[in-house]
């Protein structure tokens, strides 16, 4: 069946979508490698110069990099920590048998498909104005102080409002694994005598630790690049307490206008990215195999 | 006895459940049930959950002081442009990879899968100064070409993922029975390949729907879709809690319900077929 024919004729339907990707990563990236180079203003049109490594070392050495470069791994990992201790718990729960079992699951992963601004903006005025807000109404209730949530603690707020989005994203996807699981591995186990701890420790939790691994590494990708959060509800601020490496590239590039540094930035966000990315490929790869 | 103490867990895990749902969904219940509310209400503290005098005056006026329906619309066009250009793209592809695999299509499948890790922001430079000057900034023309170019890889993968799965036999044995090439694609190939290019479409139609980064920097008015417009309310006009809620009840209605009807293949193309 695979002569040589059917090869030129799969090589011809897959070209459109190979020379598509391939121009999609090479332009853009060729150019911003190009552009991290240049002295590159788009206020003074005309007198880009090249200045080597002068970008990159202004980008790195700038204090807004150290701590957007913190802020960014702070946002990835307390997600991840939130998301993948109560993704378990919900995966947990929702596997017992109960009733309305699938409308829970249905309130559970709604979070998922709320636009991020929509998101974002909610928990910002609804909840979390210390004014009107709604923990500001409970914090009274109780007789507390009001506690400005994005002025006081920024970069816990868009954790928070983060995780909110993707809890279910791991709940989806653990419940999913949970629920391959086979049930007589779990009756053997409790005719062993295997108490609720012992059984999840040994039988539950490895049959999930691939897809926590799924989860964590596609989080991981996704939440390297957060955006519209911060331009929401923190702007990044105060100062840069809430910026990450994407907001703090696009500061650079579309209010400061400084292509050069923007670019130097952007390369930066793309090293990183791919350290992380390396680690995925292995891992889809691998899967790909079985 | 077993039994009861069985009825009584299931009822105990139940009542748990259901708080911690509610828990989950309450931020999107209060955005609904605002919605519903006067200005007067929405932000009256202490605030009224069931009791008030409901109306729809939100809806209208956001409707009557934003072109609300242009956005909707730019939504629409943009998120499902996207999809069906990517499924055009895609769709050859996957069948040649899928039916006629050679040493490197697993190859060439993880380094098409390994584009969708490079940051946004490494790329966002360079498309807007070209958009700027093919004057594609604030087109739907120009989101549509980067959201494609976005999803092909995932729209590519799930794709393989499903037609992977229909087994070469069948088309053999139909050619065998002596089906004509066009008996064959319309009744052998049809019907096993249309329910995975419809959850394909479905999954990128939400992730395209929610896509933010590209959309808020990309437009400003002209071609904005829901993301970008839901932003323009984190000026002080935001405080207007009824119109914010309506507005949003708007944007996400729609893809939340379409969520919900494609659970099962959120996981599978989310994951690439890595959790089942």
């Amino acid at each position: 069946m695979a002569t040589g024919h059917t090869h030129s004729a799969a090589r011809l339907m897959m070209a459109p979508s190979v020379v598509l990707l391939l121009a999609w990563m090479i332009v853009p990236l060729a150019m911003t490698a190009y552009f991290s180079f240049l002295r590159y203003n788009l206020l003074m049109p005309g007198e880009e110069v090249f200045t080597s490594l002068a970008n990159y070392q202004f980008f790195l050495t700038d204090p807004a990099f150290f701590s957007a470069l913190i802020n960014t791994l702070l946002i990835v990992l307390g997600v991840l920590v939130i998301t993948i201790i109560g993704g378990i718990g919900f995966a947990l729960l929702l596997d017992q048998p109960m009733f309305g079992q699938g409308i829970v699951r249905i309130l559970v992963i709604a979070p998922f498909f709320v636009m991020p601004t929509v998101s974002a903006l909610v928990w910002k005025n609804m909840f979390m104005n210390p004014v009107n807000g709604l923990f500001a109404w409970i914090a009274r209730s109780l007789g507390l102080e009001p506690f400005d949530w994005l002025a006081n603690a920024p970069l816990l707020s868009i954790i928070l409002i983060i995780a909110w989005q993707w809890l279910p994203f791991a709940t989806l996807i653990l419940l999913t694994a949970l629920q391959s699981l086979n049930e007589e591995q779990k009756e053997a186990a409790e005719m062993d005598g295997a108490g609720p701890i012992s059984k999840f420790i040994y039988i539950i939790l490895p049959h999930m630790a691939r897809a926590i691994t799924v989860v964590i590494l596609i989080q991981t990708i996704f939440l390297l690049s957060i955006f519209a959060e911060i331009l929401v509800t923190t702007n990044g601020g105060p100062g840069v307490e809430s910026t990450n490496l994407t907001f703090l590239v696009y500061t650079q590039a579309l209010l400061q206008f400084d292509i050069g540094g923007a670019s130097a930035g952007g390369i930066v966000a793309v090293v990183l990215a791919n350290i992380v990315a390396v680690f995925l490929i292995r891992f889809v790869g691998k899967n790909l195999e079985a | 006895m077993a039994r009861q103490g069985s009825a009584r867990r299931k009822l105990v895990t139940t009542v748990i459940a259901w708080t911690f749902g509610l828990a989950i969904f309450f931020p999107i219940l209060w955005t609904v049930l605002t919605s519903f509310k006067t200005e007067a209400e929405a932000i009256a503290s202490p605030p009224s959950f069931l009791f008030f005098h409901w109306t729809t005056e939100n809806y209208a006026e956001v409707q009557s002081r934003s072109n609300y329906f242009g956005h909707f619309m730019n939504s629409v066009v943009i998120a499902f442009g996207s999809t069906f250009a990517a499924l055009a793209i895609a769709i050859p592809s996957a069948w040649a990879m899928a039916f006629s695999p050679t040493k490197r299509t697993k190859n060439i499948l993880m380094w098409m899968l390994s584009t969708k890790m490079m940051p946004s922001v490494g790329a966002l430079i360079p498309v807007y100064l070209i958009f700027r000057d093919t004057g594609l900034l604030d087109t739907r023309t120009g989101l549509v070409i980067v959201l494609t170019l976005i999803n092909l890889p995932i729209v590519l993968w799930m794709l393989y993922t499903y037609f992977k799965e229909i087994p070469g036999e069948i088309l053999e044995a139909a050619r065998m029975d002596g089906a004509s090439l066009i008996k064959e694609i319309v009744y052998v190939l049809t019907p096993m390949v249309v329910p995975g290019i419809a959850s394909t479409l479905l999954l990128n139609v939400i992730l395209a729907w929610n896509e933010a980064f590209w959309t808020l920097n990309l437009t400003t008015s002209d071609a904005a879709p829901l993301t970008a417009f839901i932003a323009s309310y984190s000026s002080p006009e935001g405080l207007f809690y009824g119109k914010l809620s309506a507005a949003s009840t708007m944007a996400i209605a729609p893809i939340l319900i379409l969520g919900w009807f494609s659970q099962k293949q959120l996981v599978r193309g989310l994951t690439f077929g890595a959790v089942k």
